[in-house]
């Protein structure tokens, strides 16, 4: 065991892993921490902590994560390389481990032109692939970035990435996963999945550079709330895929029937990606819907997590 | 070359109203060639706040001057009989220019009429745009010739980000080209996309202090001499 985190336990006994995102909130609305909290307890086995998302500030990682640990419920920390530079980033990992995290998910970071402090300066003074490295050589070297010398005590993290099939050059994406993989990357969540043709031509290249086999890959789900929120996510935003054939359904859908039908879709998808061979988990991109995940879920028959 | 452009008129004029005499100091290098900086640029630049100083009905007397190179001690020597006669300097160089001539007239208030943006290319006439971030780690020779530091929007050395868009744009989208995007499809036509498969390690930004840089053959010259009764 890398780690002994729970993810890395489910997914090494080989179970289908489930994780899924906990937005923290845009203040100190701790209730809010918990509630969500509380949404997703039992229903998967580890949760994702957001790193000011877009670039909005947010309560940090790094306390909603040590929030969740002190009730029981494992965290992903999400580390993105926007905000804090080497000797932070470090520091905070130091501070992680001291907090009982066990995953971290290396990350870029969205640009803080989306969010709400446009005039910040931007760090990314290492970026994803590089911070996923550093974290390798904490945990396999004890060693920091730039020194020889050993650090006291250990760094037990199971470390992350994301990936995004969906974004251009298609064709270089499995490339980049696997320079990853190479830094270190033990799991990967991928953006959320609409086009599964797609992403099943990603995972082809995927395994024939036989990633799959090093790296455990959770396929990224967000159930659809409505025919605007599609509309809005398939015109919008950058690096989502919605096929024109799920947009269609969607704005079909009767009146009150909008959110009925994305779940739908949305256990659908799930059943597809579960048939692609290297797929070891789902990764559930619930936004401001956490209430929904347990549903999304039981539907899949993935209930109860396994208890490992 | 370094590209600038001037402030607005408001912001000038609210530096060097309280000023009566003051000195526009015009570059003839890369202020001048970006048209931001150079004689005609100063002249223009004078008119217009003799304009807003007579509106202002403030005291006033402009005179202009424009040097070679500002960034050049030897070239600032030519504004040193016109300065002794002015109560503040404007400079239309560069943000280095500026900061020199403020070196070199340490009694006289000097003002930047600019704001320096970047070192970048000509596109057009008028149009200029960033091509080096001045790191000091030059990267172009493994990815083709396009600076990720400078033209990836969050400076991704091991790119690119997730958020390239259908079109091959930066998630920022406003015209800006995927740097990486371009990188992986010029290295690709140069049948050399294996060099983007290695991880490319942290960057020394050697941010240590203000750079300064001897040139090679000069190192002698400028070997730090020792200092009176020190062991030699």
């Amino acid at each position: 065991m890398k780690s002994g985190s729970n993810l890395e336990k489910v997914l090494t006994a080989g179970h289908f892993a489930v994780t899924a995102e906990l937005g923290p909130p845009t203040g100190v609305d701790l209730e809010l921490v918990h509630k969500k909290a509380e949404l997703l307890r039992g229903a998967v086995d580890a949760v994702n902590v957001t790193d000011n998302q877009t670039a909005v500030v947010r309560m940090s990682s790094v306390s909603v994560s040590a929030i969740l640990v002190q009730m029981g419920i494992e965290p992903v920390m999400q580390m993105v390389c926007r905000d804090r530079n080497r000797i932070a980033m470090q520091s905070d990992i130091f501070g992680a481990v001291g907090l009982g995290i066990r995953n971290l998910t290396c990350l870029t970071g969205d640009h803080q032109a989306f969010g709400n402090q446009q005039g910040a300066k931007k760090v990314f003074d290492i970026d994803s692939v590089q911070l996923i490295a550093t974290v390798k050589r904490m945990r396999d070297e004890r060693k920091i970035l730039g020194s020889d010398e050993e650090i006291a005590g250990n760094v037990p993290m199971f470390i992350g990435a994301a990936a995004n099939p969906f974004a251009k050059p298609y064709e270089f994406r499995a490339l980049r996963l696997g320079k990853k993989v190479e830094a270190g990357a033990d799991y990967v969540q991928t953006q959320c999945v609409f086009d599964v043709p797609m992403f099943a031509e990603w995972m082809k290249a995927v395994r024939d550079l036989g990633l799959h086999t090093r790296c455990k890959i959770l396929a990224g789900i967000t159930p659809l709330k409505s025919a605007g929120m599609t509309r809005y996510m398939a015109e919008n935003v950058p690096g989502i895929i919605i096929p024109p054939a799920i947009v269609k359904r969607m704005s079909d859908a009767p009146k009150g029937k909008g959110a009925e039908t994305g779940l739908a879709i949305c256990a659908e998808i799930i059943e597809q990606l579960r048939a692609i061979e290297g797929v070891a988990g789902i990764h559930i991109m619930a936004i401001e819907w956490e209430q929904k995940v347990r549903e999304i879920v039981e539907t899949a028959r993935l209930l109860p997590r396994p208890s490992v | 070359m370094v590209k600038a452009t001037r402030k607005p008129l408001e912001e000038i004029f609210a530096m060097v109203k309280g000023y009566p005499r003051v000195l526009l100091v015009g570059c003839g290098g890369c202020t001048s060639v970006c048209l931001a900086g150079g004689q005609r640029e100063t002249l223009e630049l004078a008119d217009e706040l003799e304009q807003a100083a007579r509106a202002a009905k403030v005291p006033h007397h402009y005179s202009c001057l424009t040097v070679e190179r500002q960034c050049n001690l030897e070239f600032l020597d030519d504004a040193a009989e016109s300065a002794k006669d002015c109560d503040a300097i404007l400079s239309l160089a560069c943000g280095a220019g500026a900061g020199y001539l403020a070196d070199v007239y340490p009694a006289t208030p000097v003002f930047p009429a600019l704001n320096t943006v970047f070192v970048g290319v000509d596109k057009d006439v008028g149009l200029y745009e960033e091509r080096c971030r001045s790191c000091g780690t030059c990267a172009l020779g493994d990815t083709g010739g396009i600076c990720p530091v400078t033209r990836c929007s969050k400076g991704v050395l091991n790119g690119p980000c997730g958020g390239t868009q259908e079109d091959g744009s930066c998630e920022l989208g406003d015209g800006i080209h995927c740097a990486w995007h371009d990188i992986y499809d010029r290295l690709k036509g140069q049948g050399r996309l294996k060099e983007i498969l290695v991880v490319r390690p942290p960057m020394d930004w050697v941010e240590h202090g203000p750079r300064s840089l001897v040139q090679r053959g000069y190192e002698a010259r400028y070997a730090k001499k020792p200092a009176e009764g020190e062991d030699r």
